[in-house]
């Protein structure tokens, strides 16, 4: 079994990936990619921590992340509907293009 | 049962008070409503009045008050209440039955004014006022009744007062008397003040008129060697008389006055409300004799007041009679005569007390208000012709007319023993001839005796006699002569000119009912009175003076007939400068014009120039300066506080802005800030743990 500070390093990569791609990208779908990658890589962490615990046996760090996992999906059919809307309205996906919202 | 009708005395002065009430809300097509009313409620009045006269004719010594509390102000208590005496009583009856027949007159006089009802409105008022006068037994309602009288004359003067003369005349004689009443208010508070009261006799001693009060008034000033408080109450009061029965200096409100309706000029400018100055010095006689010296046998008494109220009266009996010589227009000729009349009355009183003035008073009220009836009736026939001159022969056509206005005339003239006028007349002559101050008076009387005879003999030739001398360019298709006068107007002539006659047999020396009644004496028959001595010359007098007046009336008017109306007057041809003066009315009104008025009107102009200039200057500075303060405060309210709240709005906008400003609805700055917001917590929580 690899060593914790490896899962947690692979972990904080896919977390910065995922932070990149969320910051940078204009577009509404990679933005939503990029926030999966982060879900993911706290998914990994608590994998890894669960692993790791004093007792590995109990089922909560499984349990956690199916969760972490269901509400991700979710999460995804609702940000797609979002960005489906958006565009329909906007034509358009650059979420820049967006801000209808502003002050 | 003469209780009773003391009680009902009220009534005479209510109903038709009433009366003009109803009317006042009377819609002006209600022509027939308004008159009935008028009509009616005087009717009843009168029959109360008359009915309260014969019972107090039996017991003349009586004197019943009906007083009540009106007001009480800290410890004061104002009684006010009506009285039936001997004179008031008389004086009800006369100016109810009076003023129920011109009433009736009016009703065919007016019967084509368009005002009709707001005529009988005002004529009612003032009936009530006038019979609320003579029955009061407070000075205080007295004066209440006095001022609303004035009111009742002011209106129904400028009844027509769409004519500039009219509204003029009204304005005159309400300020004319105003002059005279303000001596009668200062003599009213002068006598609450002296004596606590102003009732004038009450039940229990304690009013103006009677001992008590009158003793404290005489003392007063006698111990002081100086003029008694009484005598300058009385010449207070008598300032409002003369003002109200157009005495000199104050009777030229009275000749004006005929612009009025006639009607009205026979009721209140000739029967009634003149008469209320004589009335009211008859009233308080009791304080005008405090103080008297009694003069050997003659039962004249004198003080200052009295003498100065029988020179006045002397004075305007002779000064109206010249005036009235020379007048062209048939009713002022019967106004001057009314003031020359009314002096002979102050005359009277002055010189042998209240009983002489006032028989004079009764039975001028009856011939005089028949005489401008009869004037009335020829100005009605004549088609609204007041000018002697354009009238002439008119004899002819109103016979019933002429029949009672020859009565009326030889009444006023002194024509002996058959003519009221020349009893109650002969009656102040007898009482100026025995008047122990002097005898100028007396000779003052007579000669205006004579120019009365004269001058109603020159109006009766004009009118009646000789031919029609119509206005030319007049409507001659329309009228080509005058007519009689329907009967609702010749009915209450025959009935004044029948009491103008029979007045007489009740004033006569053998047999002085009418002078007893008044004093509150019991009358004894004495025909040996008639032809004592001094009676005797004194009728003598008279019937010279008269005789000598309606011959020269006749002689100069007369005994050629006036064939136009551009003739000059025969006395015009003969004393040209006189004549004009007379006919000028001695100038007394361009007089008052060039003193009393254009003194007025130069005060008038003083404060004008003060009020406008020096209290509206200040007043203007006052504006001014408070304009200045709300001037700095707005300056201050714009540039200081509104400034500083805008800066601070201005402030919270411009923050507000900014913070919106972060708000520019991109996703991805907010999660860049959510980024960094996260990274630097995260970099707190590495190092800021060691």
């Amino acid at each position: 079994m690899a060593p914790l500070h490896q899962y947690l390093l692979l972990s904080a990569l896919l977390f910065g990936i995922g932070l990149a791609g969320v910051l940078t990208r204009r577009n509404g779908l990679i933005t939503l990619m990029g926030i999966e990658l982060m879900l993911n890589a706290a998914n990994l962490n608590f994998i890894a921590f669960w692993r790791h615990s004093p007792n590995p046996e109990a089922i909560e760090g499984v349990l956690l992340t199916m969760f972490a996992i269901g509400v991700a999906a979710a999460e995804v059919a609702v940000g797609l509907a979002l960005v489906i809307a958006i565009y329909r309205r906007y034509r358009s996906v650059n979420l820049d293009e967006v801000d209808q919202l502003k002050g | 049962m003469i209780e009773k009708l003391a009680s009902l005395l009220v009534l005479v002065p209510v109903l038709p008070l009433l009366a003009a009430a109803a009317i006042a809300v009377t819609k002006r097509p209600h022509r027939q409503r308004a008159s009935t009313l008028a009509i009616g409620a005087m009717g009843l009045s009168c029959l109360i009045a008359v009915s309260a006269f014969l019972a107090i004719a039996g017991a003349p010594e009586e004197r019943l008050v009906r007083n009540f509390d009106w007001l009480h102000i800290g410890n004061t208590t104002i009684q006010l209440g009506w009285m039936l005496d001997p004179l008031s009583a008389a004086m009800a009856a006369m100016v109810s039955f009076v003023g129920l027949l011109i009433f009736i007159f009016s009703k065919g006089y007016m019967a084509h004014d368009e005002n009709y009802t707001r005529f009988f409105g005002f004529l009612a008022l003032f009936g009530a006022a006038m019979l609320g006068l003579v029955i009061a037994n407070s000075l205080l309602l007295l004066f209440i009744c006095w001022e609303l009288v004035g009111l009742a004359s002011y209106l129904l003067i400028g009844f027509w007062f769409h004519k500039p003369e009219a509204a003029a005349a009204a304005k005159k004689a309400f300020i004319t008397t105003r002059v005279g009443d303000m001596g009668l208010l200062l003599g009213m508070v002068w006598l609450h003040a002296a004596t606590g009261t102003l009732t004038f006799y009450t039940e229990g001693g304690e009013g103006c008129l009677q001992a008590g009060a009158l003793d404290s008034l005489g003392a007063a000033g006698l111990t002081a060697r100086l003029i008694a408080p009484a005598t300058l109450i009385a010449l207070l009061l008598f300032c409002g008389a003369a003002g109200k029965s157009g005495q000199v200096p104050l009777h030229v409100w009275l000749p004006d006055a005929m612009e009025g309706p006639t009607p009205v000029s026979a009721l209140i400018h000739a029967a009634t409300m003149v008469a209320a100055g004589v009335f009211l010095m008859a009233r308080v006689f009791p304080l005008l004799e405090v103080g008297a010296a009694m003069h050997g046998e003659s039962h004249s008494v004198v003080t200052p007041a009295l003498t100065v109220i029988t020179w006045v009266g002397a004075f305007t009996a002779l000064f109206a009679a010249f005036i009235a010589v020379a007048q062209n227009d048939i009713k002022r000729i019967l106004a001057y005569s009314t003031v020359s009349q009314l002096g002979y009355m102050f005359l009277g009183l002055g010189a042998g007390g209240v009983a002489v003035g006032m028989f004079h008073l009764l039975t001028h009220a009856f011939f005089k208000a028949l005489l401008f009836l009869g004037a009335g009736s020829v100005i009605h026939g004549c088609h609204e012709e007041q000018d002697i001159r354009y009238m002439g022969g008119v004899r002819r056509w109103m016979p019933v007319t002429f029949a009672t206005y020859a009565v009326g005339m030889m009444a006023l003239s002194g024509v002996p023993l058959f003519f009221s006028g020349f009893w109650s007349k002969d009656e102040i002559l007898h009482a100026a001839h025995g008047w122990p101050v002097s005898h100028i008076p007396f000779l003052m009387g007579s000669l205006g005796a004579v120019l009365t005879a004269f001058y109603m003999t020159r109006q009766v030739c004009y009118v009646f006699f000789g031919p029609q001398r119509s206005r030319e360019g007049a409507d001659h298709g329309k009228a080509a002569h005058p007519h009689e006068s329907p009967r609702v107007m010749t009915m209450p002539l025959v009935i004044l000119a029948t009491f103008a006659v029979g007045l007489g047999i009740f004033g006569t020396p053998a047999w002085p009912w009418a002078q007893s009644f008044l004093e509150g004496e019991h009358a004894h028959l004495a025909f040996g009175h008639l032809f004592s001595g001094e009676v005797l010359a004194v009728m003598g007098t008279s019937l010279v003076c008269v005789a000598f007046g309606i011959g020269a009336g006749w002689w100069f008017y007369g005994r050629q007939p006036i064939s136009s109306a551009a003739r000059p007057d025969a006395l015009e041809e003969r004393f040209t400068p006189v004549f004009v003066a007379l006919k000028n009315r001695l100038y007394v009104d361009e007089l008052y014009e060039a003193t009393v008025i254009r003194f007025n009107a130069l005060a008038a102009r003083f404060f004008d120039v003060v009020d406008r200039w020096i209290l509206g200057g200040a007043v203007a500075v006052i504006g001014y300066l408070v304009v200045g303060f709300a001037w700095i405060g707005r300056f201050l309210e714009d540039h200081g506080v509104n400034a500083g709240f805008d800066l601070g709005c201005r402030g919270i906008r411009r923050g507000a802005g900014a913070g919106a400003a972060l708000q520019d609805g991109r996703v991805h700055n907010y999660l860049r800030a959510l980024g960094i917001g996260f990274a630097t917590l995260l970099l707190l929580m590495t190092w800021g743990c060691h």
